[in-house]
């Protein structure tokens, strides 16, 4: 049954918006076949008023390799009628695994429990864009795996109407069979007892010329069976719970050899000489191999240090202990943060370079009665995933294999083939699940240090282990910032200017030459977007040159920008002795659909890749739910002496969500969240209990990276090592109840937007905002401490 | 030579008995389900019972095991229906689900220790295992219900 999945994709470039790609050889072989009897009923078209589902463009079709929809490529149906479907995205515990298959089963009417997943290898000419990231996989490709999946049901249909020699139009697929419907003299259709089977129908339905979108009818939301529902546990639940689940350092294979690597501690560092005697005396240790690293800008290339191979992990990690490395640190070794923050401050206290300008705020602030002003702050973070970065590879005659955790498993091929110096279709990445990603496993450097190592040691299998160690001083780290934010005040306390200033090294400084500047997609997350209704604004951008591999961790700027904001709009509430939600929904101003041009947003503003037409930003929603959020959680009750409630709002990844965090501070200053109430709005949406989960977990990741996790720089040399000085929520302090409501989507233009990341950016202002309702001390700085001084 | 005992099966074991059982478990018997996280005790993704009470495995030596039946993951239960693995399923608790072998033998622990622990007995349990998905919630939830069935 593998074969219908050998068949070649299309070497056309992406797709046009929900082309179908008919394959034209196979049509040809079963043309035969077809001409028989009731072959022309059974193609024939219902003319499209049924379709329910209209389409509407995303930015998955501007992604690398576009959107595939063809059920040839994600569908198979054995003759015993076991569906298997792809599952192109990777796995790190969103649940995309499940949820775009499942998206497929139901519009096909298949029977879930019939239906078994399987991972794609890196391969988007075949299956579309699979870099899992930027909370994308359900936005991007909703409307794929309904259109292949109501393309599937309609060849099935047609496949009955062929062996019934019926109309199309008779034949209705219903939980993994075709019912044969009859007219009765009214024209209305019964069913009939007659049926047949998925498995039955599969030889013709696969031989079938896939129907043009325009042909497809799409499952009203009431004929659901999995979609909307909530029931659909996650494919691999049973394997999880018995530690059958397959993540990245569980592939072995016959010969395999373990490594690890001691990698220099600065960035772009060089090994100056090292002496492996001691290594080498290790038990199982077999050799030793030195790494050529690479100076910034190198995207995701390899550090570069020493690399001790063995019989087993423990002799690896042992030989590295005994390594004697001396490093020549190179120019990152002026690194200190605490200097950085302060240079970033003064920075942040001067103009910038203008990125949006709607009216005058010069004009503003001159004329003010007053000006507010607040800095915030916050350190570097590691995503630190739970399954340290692992990847295994395989380097025989040019042919490199990969099994990796890695969230973009074709990027990872491309990056290899380069490194390696073959051609892209030399290198096969295979996918396992992903113990977390959060960014970290978008950047592929870990697999790339498994094929060059396995092609060192002549072909033999090589895994390559990161410690917990490796993984915090070796991250392409969330980014350090200052964000100051101004407000302009006329005689009646409205703000009449806003300015905000960020200073951060950016993202870009991974990729090129670093301008000291950030770029679009970091103005779009939360600076230059700025929804309020201010008549002056200015948005600016001080200038920071990084001194370490800056990368991404879920929900990026939007981390700080929406600490920054959502706090001061609370610290400007308390100043004008208003309260913080009726501020906030009164910044927030009518509802609207913000216009970019007039509010003065750059040229290239940067909508999460989506069209902005289709994603805009829609104040009534955003309004809607803080609104939400401050109902659900009983925003204004009283609470006891050292509680409070804090609300922010924030939009990103084209998805609202509010939250309402209440603290409770101890006797000994220490920060308690025993309930959090979050109101998301990402539209459409069809896995409310993934969503849950989603949510739950932004909160407890919220709570880290406001309280705990920060990554620090000395000398140019991270100071935290694991756990222990990285420290991340555990149960004995976490958001104990997290309330989560779903905002039922009411036009047919809230289009599925993104889950896995929207959560996180309003946690950590509606925390501080809640400390300062409780205590009254304003916490500026990210992390805070587990701990408040009253 | 020692001998270890691992899921009811006796192994041979003649290397270096500072091994880590993580290690032996994992890269000896091909016993995958048990994680390694932090190799320093500090997220209890490696956690495995040592006659039936939680232990890192990334600090135990595999020299602390001899005479003792060690336990990981794939020999909790013969079916995968331990009280813990079934209320694990029940309230869906996993994301990534890396983390969540090493919770499911801590939490089985102590249920077979204390087989009606309060909250904060769960909390003090439970709060070497790090989640960085963030189940916490669900996995107390798991825990109270597991207890109910143990």
């Amino acid at each position: 049954m593998l074969h219908y999945f050998e068949k070649q994709s299309s070497s056309s470039p992406a797709p046009q918006a929900h082309a179908i790609i008919t394959n034209v050889s196979r049509r040809s072989f079963i043309g035969g076949m077809l001409k028989t009897s009731g072959v022309a009923l059974a193609l024939q078209i219902v003319p499209g008023t049924a379709n329910a589902f209209a389409p509407y463009p995303t930015g998955g079709l501007a992604m690398p390799h576009g959107v595939v929809n063809d059920p040839h490529i994600f569908v198979a149906i054995d003759r015993d009628g076991q569906v298997t479907i792809v599952a192109h995205r990777s796995e790190m515990g969103t649940g995309a695994r499940t949820s775009l298959p499942m998206v497929v089963a139901d519009e096909m009417d298949a029977d879930w429990s019939r239906v078994r997943i399987i991972q794609a290898p890196g391969d988007e000419p075949r299956y579309g864009n699979q870099d899992t990231d930027g909370s994308r996989s359900i936005r991007h490709f909703l409307q794929p795996m309904r259109e292949c999946g109501a393309a599937m049901r309609f060849m099935l249909e047609a496949a009955a109407a062929v062996q019934w020699g019926v109309d199309r139009s008779l034949c209705k697929a219903r939980n993994h069979e075709v019912v044969l419907l009859k007219k009765g003299s009214d024209g209305t259709l019964t069913e009939t007892t007659q049926k047949l089977g998925f498995g039955d129908l599969t030889t013709i339905a696969m031989a079938m010329p896939v129907p043009r979108r325009d042909q497809l009818t799409f499952k009203q939301p009431g004929e659901f069976r999995y979609m909307g529902k909530g029931k659909t546990q996650i494919v691999d639940l049973h394997d999880i719970t018995v530690g059958k689940a397959v993540y990245g350092a569980d592939v072995r294979l016959p010969d395999m050899k373990y490594a690890v690597i001691a990698r220099p501690p600065v960035v772009g560092g060089k090994v100056k000489k090292f002496d492996a005697t001691e290594t080498l005396k290790v038990p199982g240790v077999e050799a030793v191999h030195q790494l050529e690293g690479s100076m910034p800008p190198a995207k995701f290339a390899p550090l570069g240090g020493i690399a001790v191979i063995a019989r087993s992990t423990y002799a690896a990690l042992q030989g590295r202990d005994k390594l004697v490395v001396e490093w020549e640190d190179g120019p990152h070794a002026v690194y200190n943060s605490p200097a950085y923050r302060e240079a970033m401050i003064a920075e942040a206290r001067k103009p910038g370079k203008v990125i949006r300008n709607q009216g005058d705020a010069d004009a503003a602030f001159a004329g003010a009665a007053e000006v507010f002003a607040a800095e915030y702050a916050q350190d570097h973070v590691a995503q630190a995933p739970m399954e340290p970065l692992v990847a295994l590879a395989r380097f025989v005659d040019d042919k490199i294999e990969v099994w990796a955790p890695v969230q973009s498993p074709y990027g990872t091929r491309e990056d290899i083939a380069k490194a390696m110096g073959v051609p892209v279709e030399n290198v096969t990445v295979h996918v396992t699940l992903l113990g977390g990603g959060f960014g970290r496993k978008s950047k592929c450097d870990f697999a790339i240090e498994a094929a060059k190592l396995s092609k060192m040691q002549g072909g033999a299998p090589v895994r390559v282990q990161w410690t917990r160690e490796d993984d915090l001083q070796h991250a392409f780290y969330h980014t350090t910032s200052v964000e100051r934010i101004e407000a302009a005040l006329d005689k009646s306390g409205k703000v009449v200017g806003w300015r905000h200033r960020t200073v951060a090294p950016s993202i870009a400084s991974t990729f090129g030459e670093d301008s000291g500047y950030q770029f679009k997609i970091e103005y779009g997350m939360g600076f230059a977007d700025m929804p309020f209704d201010i008549p002056n604004i200015r948005c600016e951008n001080g200038q920071a040159f990084a001194h370490t591999r800056i990368g991404w961790f879920r929900s990026v700027s939007n981390i700080p920008r929406a600490f920054a904001v959502q706090s001061f709009v609370a610290e400007l509430a308390h100043k004008l002795g208003r309260d913080p939600k009726d501020l906030l929904i009164e910044l927030v101003g009518p509802d609207r659909v913000i216009d970019l041009k007039t509010a003065g947003m750059p040229e290239d503003f940067w909508n999460y890749g989506e069209p902005y037409e289709e994603f805009p930003i829609d104040t009534a929603r955003l309004k809607n739910v803080v609104n939400v959020a401050a109902e659900k959680a009983g925003w204004g009750k009283k609470l006891p002496e050292r509680q409070g409630l804090g609300i922010a709002v924030h939009r990103s990844f084209v998805t609202y969500v509010a939250t309402v965090v209440h603290a409770v501070i101890g006797e000994d200053g220490t920060i308690r969240v025993p309930e959090v109430t979050t109101a998301i709005d990402c539209g459409f949406y069809i896995n409310p209990e993934r969503i849950r989960s989603q949510v739950e977990g932004a909160a407890v990741m919220g709570m880290s990276t406001a309280m705990y996790s920060g990554i620090t720089f000395k000398d140019g040399r991270v100071e935290q090592s694991n756990f222990g000085d990285f420290a991340v929520a555990r149960m004995e302090n976490f958001p104990q109840k997290v309330n989560v409501h779903i905002i039922e989507p009411t036009s047919a233009s809230h289009h599925a937007s993104g889950v896995g990341e929207p959560g996180v950016p309003p946690f950590a202002p509606a925390l501080c905002n809640a400390v300062f309702a409780a205590t009254g001390k304003r916490l500026r700085n990210l992390p805070t401490g587990e701990k408040v001084e009253a | 030579m020692l001998t270890i005992s691992v899921n009811g099966k006796d192994y041979k074991f003649d290397g270096d008995p500072n091994t880590p059982l993580l290690w032996y478990v994992r890269d000896e018997l091909g016993l995958t389900g048990t994680k390694f996280g932090c190799g320093a005790g500090l997220c209890g993704a490696c956690t495995l019972h040592l006659d039936g009470v939680a232990v890192r495995g990334c600090l135990t030596p595999v020299s602390d095991a001899s005479g003792k039946q060690v336990t990981t993951i794939e020999g909790l239960s013969p079916d995968g229906d331990h009280p813990v693995q079934k209320a694990w399923r029940d309230l869906n608790v996993p994301q990534c689900g890396f983390c969540q072998a090493g919770q499911i033998m801590q939490a089985a622990s102590l249920l077979a220790k204390n087989r009606a622990p309060s909250d904060d007995e769960i909390v003090q349990e439970m709060t070497g295992n790090i989640c960085r998905c963030g189940c916490y919630q669900r996995i107390h939830a798991a825990v109270r219900v597991a207890a109910g069935g143990v």
